[in-house]
């Protein structure tokens, strides 16, 4: 077989120039979300009807159709972004349909209308968010005007970007477009002037934490597995996200596909593995599918798999697709299911960086963790301490649903408050509704009610509240949710996702839904509430893993927030002592 | 071609869709830690796992067949039962719920006489239930036959699955399970 041509830095460098080059050459290039979220709001049309007028008026040298990953305001799609070259307009234009893209060619590409003088948009900030940025829109028909975004729109603002810097701008399915962003430079650089040790030390100096809940510091983890004995080492990135009301995972697997899998390389070469996997939901086809070619194009090209560019490390990743299990996104349960198995956990230690898939050393980091390596490594472990608090660096990628006017996805500095996010990011509750609580961290999480609302977010803060980070869902609701309903609703979950293994869990979780129960049926007494609390701290002090041990947080911090809805429910005393 | 190793000729085992099985059966080179990637394989290429199919990846792979049913029954997305022809998963996320997605789930099951995880007698129409689907902007989200709908409300999908049932009438195309 003729030796295939290494693909080293330089041919890195050169793939990146001559993608941008091409880029470059397109006078208008056009995003359109394909998001799972967007495509279900009617983006396929809008893209057929763009790949149509390319083909029937010959613009395939001047028009780009940029399929991408989510660019967050999911409530609002499907979105569409208009750059023209050398960035004079950069609009996004909201709830586009085959009509609105139709508009969009006539005004910018086959200009039927007059055209009009336009001033080049707003040069970046140092801090490089690529947010639209808005710039003089050519005159359009009224109704295009009116589904324009204003570039002023908190939603966007606020945002400070580290993991999504790619959603909405390049093709998940393209690998020419990431490594036009700079993908891949990260690990070409590491690979050729680091050692293991200083990746580590990079990582630990960042001040990066796990960001699938636990908070755990990522340098340190690296260098548990760097240091463990023996040859087999594995890597693991956990994108089974069974969190109800979030979906950060997904978006990031589905926009940026390959930031993960540089993450996950530069993982493997500072801790000595040389095999990873992806564990992604079953739920998800579209983010395996696109993981699935990214991981073929990387290969392909020589990114990953024996000697990766050029140099003596080699790694390769494989897909692993979960079944719908909520507790396989415990490390324990995950590897036992990626061996095969039930997902059920087990005792810890050994953790898995002792003893982890196969009995060997494994290092389990969820994808949104990986996703903020390549910008450390590229960046410096300073850059991305600077954002953040003292003890939670970086920013975190939120799922923003529920009963607000703006949902969809956002990435915030930790520190920012839950109002901030609430009140101007998601604009608000819609009509006349007022704010009750913000539940996050899903089953394992807690509702925090408005008094709380100026607490700065991070790991601590949170945890202090009675609620955890959790991997990222945060969920609005509005005065006409009843907490103990929410509580029961909760617990119902963890009923049904109790693997069964330790009894706490599998019996207490059960006991509390019927207490939960009974309280909502106006049938409990007093007596019934003190059981509920007790039976809520056994199950969280005796259960085997983090399902069951935070399975009755929504429970105590509703009782915590709002005891007067419980209390209200109970039966009376003196009622009492009549029956 | 694939063959199937002599054993007697099953329906099961002849139908075309056995060739994703057996490709997945290949490409883990039969070792028992692809139990559920095969598994995956199978419910994706059926719809469901039949039994017969179960005791041939329990001999494929050389596992016990009481582990094949192990797992298989461990995972929600399993499921043992042919759907109907056309399926509604109603999210019952955190953010589908806020957003009233009990009330849909109870008028379908209201309406076609059907609990969630169940199928119609005639085998047309299946509801069933996820937690969380991943499209939590759009909420309250379904998906049916495969396509996700968002901003869903009781009314559009009670229309929308008599429209696709009605379609079917019309068209009487043949019933394939």
């Amino acid at each position: 077989m003729p030796a295939k041509k290494t693909f080293d830095a330089a041919a890195l460098q050169e793939m990146a120039d001559k993608e941008q080059e091409k880029q470059h050459k397109y006078k208008t290039r056009l995003f359109c979300c394909a998001s799972t979220a967007c495509l279900a709001s009617g983006s396929a049309p809008v893209q057929d009807t763009i790949k149509q007028a390319i083909k029937v008026n010959k613009l395939n040298k001047d028009v780009q159709l940029v399929p991408t990953g989510c660019m967050g305001l999911c409530s609002h799609g499907p979105m569409v972004r208009v750059q023209t070259e050398d960035h004079h307009t950069d609009i996004l234009y909201q709830e586009a349909t085959s009509e609105t893209a139709q508009q969009i060619l006539e005004a910018y590409v086959l200009k039927t209308e007059p055209e009009e003088e336009t001033e080049p948009a707003e040069e970046v900030g140092a801090l490089d968010i690529p947010h639209f940025r808005g710039g003089v829109q050519k005159r359009a028909k009224k109704k295009l005007e009116e589904s324009v975004l204003p570039q002023d729109m908190p939603f966007f603002t606020r945002q400070t970007k580290v993991v999504l810097t790619n959603a909405g701008l390049v093709n998940p399915e393209n690998l020419g477009d990431y490594v036009a962003s700079g993908g891949y430079r990260a690990l070409a650089n590491v690979l050729e002037t680091m050692t293991p040790e200083q990746v580590c030390e990079e990582i630990s100096n960042s001040g990066l934490r796990g960001r699938g809940g636990g908070g755990f510091p990522t340098g340190l983890k690296w260098n548990l597995l760097r240091k463990a004995p023996g040859d087999t080492k594995y890597i693991v990135a956990n994108g089974d996200e069974g969190d109800p009301g979030a979906y950060m995972d997904r978006t990031i697997m589905e926009a940026d596909p390959h930031r993960i899998l540089e993450g996950m390389a530069i993982a493997g070469y500072a801790t000595g593995a040389r095999q990873g996997f992806l564990y992604v939901r079953g739920e998800y086809p579209i983010a395996v599918q696109r993981l699935e070619k990214a991981i073929r194009a990387a290969t392909r090209k020589g990114i990953l798999g024996e000697s990766v560019m050029g140099s003596d490390f080699s790694f390769e990743a494989e897909i692993r697709i979960g079944a719908g299990a909520f507790v396989c996104g415990e490390e324990t349960a995950l590897m036992y299911s990626i061996e095969g198995n039930r997902g059920m956990p087990r005792m810890r230690p050994p953790y898995p960086t002792q003893s982890g898939l196969w009995g060997h050393p494994t290092l389990i980091n969820n994808v949104e963790t990986f996703a903020n390596i390549a910008p450390i490594m590229e960046k410096g472990a300073a850059w991305f301490a600077g954002t953040g608090t003292e003890k939670s660096k970086g920013t975190k990628v939120f799922a923003l649903t529920g009963d607000l006017r703006n949902t969809g996805l956002i990435e915030v500095p930790m520190g920012i408050t839950l109002r901030e996010i609430i009140e101007e990011m998601g604009g608000g509750m819609p009509g006349k509704r007022k704010f009750k609580a913000a539940q996050t961290g899903g089953p394992s999480g807690g509702c925090i009610p408005a008094s709380h609302l100026d607490t700065p977010i991070d790991y601590e803060s949170l945890q202090a509240l009675g609620s955890i980070m959790g991997s990222g869902g945060l969920v609005v609701m509005d005065d006409k949710n009843l907490m103990p309903k929410v509580a029961k609703f909760f617990m119902e979950f963890c009923v049904d996702e109790s693997c069964g293994k330790c009894i706490p869990c599998r019996v207490g979780t059960v006991k509390i839904q019927r207490l939960l129960e009974k309280i909502i049926d106006g049938q409990a007494t007093h007596a019934d509430l003190d059981q509920l609390k007790h039976l809520c701290e056994m199950v969280k002090t005796s259960s085997l893993c983090g399902l069951g041990q935070t399975a009755p947080n929504p429970v105590l911090s509703t009782l915590r927030y709002f005891p007067d809805e419980y209390e209200s429910l109970l039966i009376q005393p003196e009622a009492a002592a009549e029956v | 071609m694939a063959k199937t190793n002599g054993k007697e000729k099953t329906s099961i085992l002849d139908d075309p869709r056995m060739k994703l099985v057996l490709r997945a059966l290949k490409r883990f080179n039969y070792q028992q830690d692809a139990l559920l990637e095969v598994l995956n394989t199978a419910q994706e290429a059926f719809g469901y796992l039949p039994e017969e199919l179960l005791i041939y990846i329990a001999q494929e792979l050389d596992v016990p067949l009481s582990k094949v049913y192990g797992v298989a029954t461990f995972y929600h997305l399993f499921s043992f039962d042919p759907l109907g022809d056309h399926t509604c998963i109603v999210c019952t996320g955190t953010a589908c719920y806020v957003k009233g997605s009990e009330d849909i789930v109870d008028a379908l099951e209201e309406k076609y006489k059907i609990e969630q995880g169940q199928t119609t007698p005639d085998g047309k129409f299946s509801v069933s239930v996820a937690r969380c689907l991943g499209s939590c902007g759009l909420a309250p989200v379904l998906v049916v036959d495969g396509n996700v709908v968002g901003k869903a409300t009781t009314e559009s999908t009670l229309d929308r699955i008599e429209a696709l049932l009605e379609e079917d009438e019309v068209e009487t195309e043949p019933v394939t399970a």
